[in-house]
């Protein structure tokens, strides 16, 4: 293998490593506010134990996502100058502003929101606790502006090779970044949504009846119900946007070779690049068409449209994207069918009172949302190849010119240290679980009191 | 004056590498406490090990902010520089990212997996602090020496790997005995001074060495009258170090007075090091290859990140500030309530 694939192996392994946890704090901050104030406003113990067990995952998430991210700040030199040198006048400022503005408020009041509840007033606290969740969105918020403004560039103009911003607002907005925004910010939200009520489940398998996981396996269920129809919705624009700016993706991901009318929605094939056909291929007649065009006989751009003269392959690797799309697809129905049978049950017989294969199910779904994530991903990221920034750069021309062993010798490192780690947080958040429902206390506090009477109990010198 | 602020071409980059230099102290200062804490670890018993936990948990993660913030500025202020050191430093850098790594992870893991595995996890922040001390000092003698790969300088990166570890030991002492008590307090005093030696010799090293890599730098620091501007450096140094020397033989104090003195010691000896260091390399962001002025991004890109942080540093400054007046006095045991 060569430098190239090594470090496009390498980039991916770190960046789908980094991706699960942001993909948890993101909401998870947010609904630890919710937390907080559910407990502020009704003073019920059961809304403190809830936000104390959460706020540990969202704490442990939070550092595997911090030290992940940091490995790719790197990477952008160590693997990928090209990527700098070329587009670094636009990448640069926004990258820029997402330490500035997000990294240090998170890093900073994670502190207080982690230790600080004894040591400062309520507010400051419940402060404390939007501060972290704001501060992951907006990270979230520029790092999607950056990964749109690749796959859709635009406000810039090329001098001398070197990309130059000529209008902040084009670059900001650029036409795929809402639809991204939105749609990873709502994978971000059923994430956490099934995470909580597969832990909760479990919980309650293992023989935990509290209020505290009742009340955590209604938000859970309830917020993956909500949540999913908007998502596959949102999904469906998106896909539409892809559409009209980068076809070559969706020809992929519908396995679609020729431009054509009355093109079937495949739910199974086995792509082939070398015969530029599918084998196996098991279709709905018309529904790619009626989805993408919205009428059976809509054209839809076909892959071979995306050959040079000479025979250049300007269009993804087919097979990963087509099966990345419908890992992505099939996880989502599932969440559909599995958060809105569980919502129908919470209301028909409450949460005390789930059928025990339902629990297996939902704590069987419990990291769903990073097999869903991870392929949307793919999905777009495999989809955008072979080029780094859509028409501008492609991603040969930006590889760093490193000795493929030293890629490959530091890419089995990382690729063990990332299993070990994954293998320990899912490990620890399972114990976690089953510790808090074991009864082990997680706390030996009495509750409400104030912080400034708890500080001055601490510190009477003062 | 005018001449230098008159081209945005000019002090553009000049801001930027000032800023760069700055979140680059701050981050050898604040996370080589950190560090130097972690690295204590395998000298503390069992009790003693939640403690020194302690007194970095609430900070530890800001703390390394400054050195993405750092790299950023590289990154986004001088990106063909940034490719050029990280690609000469790709071992290192590796190193470090995945000391890092099991470093941060293991704050969290010691705390919340079973009581089985704490160990363990000690064992892996001890592991992580040390490897990105070591690689970080590794670095350091790299980029002394123009990031060329010979056997010679490789030598003397890993003498500068050794001494800035033991200095973030030292620091990481200091820290220790302004944020702890009792027996603790008494043992950090005898780290302190276990590890002062790893500053004199690693700011020796470098400071012998410096001058001989390159000619530029010879004559800017031995010809008249430049060498009396820098001759304050060494002198307050070896001021500082008096001072260390003789302060560690008389800690802890009665009412805990000077407790802080170790600390602000150990941070303006990390801090005259640097400005000697920035001093010397000056204008050179890669040494004796690209100045920062060839280096630089296109103006109109480093003045829409230098109008945010002009807003955003100071916020960040204020906020930093908070979180350490919120966790000051001694550190006790970390509670999540």
């Amino acid at each position: 293998m060569d430098t190239l694939i090594l470090s496009r192996i390498q980039f991916g392994a770190n960046i789908s490593f980094h991706i699960l946890f942001p993909t948890i704090t993101i909401a998870l901050g947010w609904v630890l506010l919710f937390f907080k104030l559910r407990y502020n406003a009704t003073g019920d113990q059961k809304w403190m134990d809830t936000y104390l067990f959460w706020v540990k995952v969202f704490a442990l998430s939070f550092a595997m996502g911090v030290v992940s991210g940091i490995t790719m700040s790197f990477q952008f030199g160590t693997n990928w100058p090209g990527f700098m040198e070329v587009v670094g006048n636009i990448a640069g400022p926004l990258l820029a502003y997402e330490v500035m503005t997000a990294f240090f408020l998170e890093a900073v009041f994670l502190g207080i929101m982690l230790f600080g509840f004894s040591r400062v007033k309520n507010w400051v606290h419940t402060l404390a606790t939007f501060l972290v969740a704001f501060g992951t969105t907006m990270s979230m918020f520029w790092i999607i502006v950056l990964n749109s403004w690749m796959h859709t560039p635009q406000g810039f103009e090329m001098r001398d090779g070197v990309a130059h911003a000529t209008n902040w607002l084009e670059i900001v907005f650029n036409p795929s970044m809402p639809y991204r925004l939105i749609h990873m910010g709502l994978a971000s939200g059923l994430t956490v949504a099934f995470l909580i009520a597969g832990l909760s489940a479990f919980r309650m398998l293992v023989g935990d009846k509290t209020e505290a996981v009742k009340s955590a396996l209604r938000v859970g269920v309830l917020l993956g119900a909500g949540l999913i129809p908007v998502q596959i919705f949102m999904g469906d624009l998106h896909g539409l946007n892809t559409l009209e700016y980068q076809p070559q993706k969706v020809a992929a991901m519908e396995g679609n070779w020729e431009t054509q009318s009355n093109v079937p929605l495949l739910l199974f094939a086995i792509p082939d690049q070398e015969e530029r056909k599918n084998h196996f291929e098991v279709g709905v007649p018309n529904l790619a068409s009626i989805i993408l065009k919205h009428k059976a006989d809509g054209v839809v751009p076909g892959l071979n449209d995306f050959v040079a003269e000479d025979g250049t392959v300007l269009h993804p690797p087919v097979g990963k994207v087509f099966w990345s799309f419908r890992v992505m697809v099939g996880t989502g129905l599932a969440m559909l069918a599995l958060s809105w049978g569980g919502a129908y049950l919470l209301r028909r017989r409450g949460a005390g009172n789930m059928p025990k294969l339902v629990l297996y199910a939902f704590s069987a779904m419990a990291f769903s949302g990073w097999i869903a994530t991870l392929a949307g991903w793919y999905t777009t990221e495999i989809g955008r190849q072979p080029w780094l920034v859509q028409g501008v750069l492609t991603t040969e021309a930006a590889v760093a010119d490193v000795p493929a062993p030293m890629v490959l010798s530091t890419l089995i490192v990382y690729l063990a240290v990332y299993a070990a780690l994954i293998f320990a947080y899912m490990a620890t958040i399972t114990y976690l679980a089953w510790k808090a429902a074991k009864g082990v206390p997680l706390s030996t506090r009495q509750y409400p009191r104030s912080g400034e009477a708890e500080i001055k109990a601490m510190t009477p010198a003062e | 004056m005018m001449t230098l602020f008159g081209d945005p071409a000019i002090w553009l980059p000049w801001t930027f590498a000032a800023l760069m230099g700055l979140s680059i102290l701050i981050y050898v200062v604040l996370d080589g406490f950190d560090l130097g804490v972690g690295l204590l670890m395998p000298l503390a018993d069992d009790d003693e090990k939640d403690r020194l936990v302690a007194s970095i948990g609430p900070f530890w993660d800001a703390n390394e902010t400054w050195l993405v913030l750092a790299i950023g500025i590289l990154l986004v202020a001088f990106p063909v520089a940034h490719g050029v050191i990280l690609t000469a430093l790709y071992l290192p850098v590796a190193v470090m990212l995945i000391g890092l790594i099991l470093r941060g992870v293991s704050f969290e893991f010691r705390a919340k997996a079973p009581l089985s595995q704490k160990p363990g996890w000690n064992a892996a922040f001890f592991a992580g602090s040390l490897m990105a001390s070591l690689s970080q000092g590794f670095m350091l003698g790299m980029y002394v020496m123009g990031l060329t790969w010979t056997w010679a300088h490789v030598g003397f990166a890993l003498l500068t790997a050794a001494f800035l570890t033991v200095g973030y030991s030292f620091i990481g002492a200091a820290w220790l005995i302004l944020k702890t008590d009792g027996i603790l307090q008494h043992k950090a005093v005898v780290w302190a001074k276990g590890g002062i030696w790893g500053m004199i010799l690693g700011i020796g090293a470098i400071s012998l060495a410096t001058p001989f890599v390159s000619a530029r730098i010879f004559d800017k620091w031995f010809t008249f009258p430049e060498i009396l501007y820098l001759s304050p450096l060494p002198i307050l140094s070896a001021a500082l170090v008096g001072y260390l020397w003789w302060k560690l033989r008389r800690l802890p104090m009665e009412n805990d007075r000077f407790a802080w003195s170790p600390f602000v010691a150990a941070t303006a000896l990390f801090t005259l090091s640097f400005l000697g260091m920035a001093y010397s390399f000056y204008p050179y962001v890669v040494p004796e290859q690209l100045t920062i002025y060839e280096a630089a991004s296109a103006p109109e890109s480093l003045l829409i990140i230098l109008a945010g942080t002009v807003f955003v540093l100071p916020a960040i400054l204020g906020y930093t500030v908070l979180s350490y007046t919120i966790f000051r006095g001694k550190a006790t045991e970390l509670r999540y309530d």
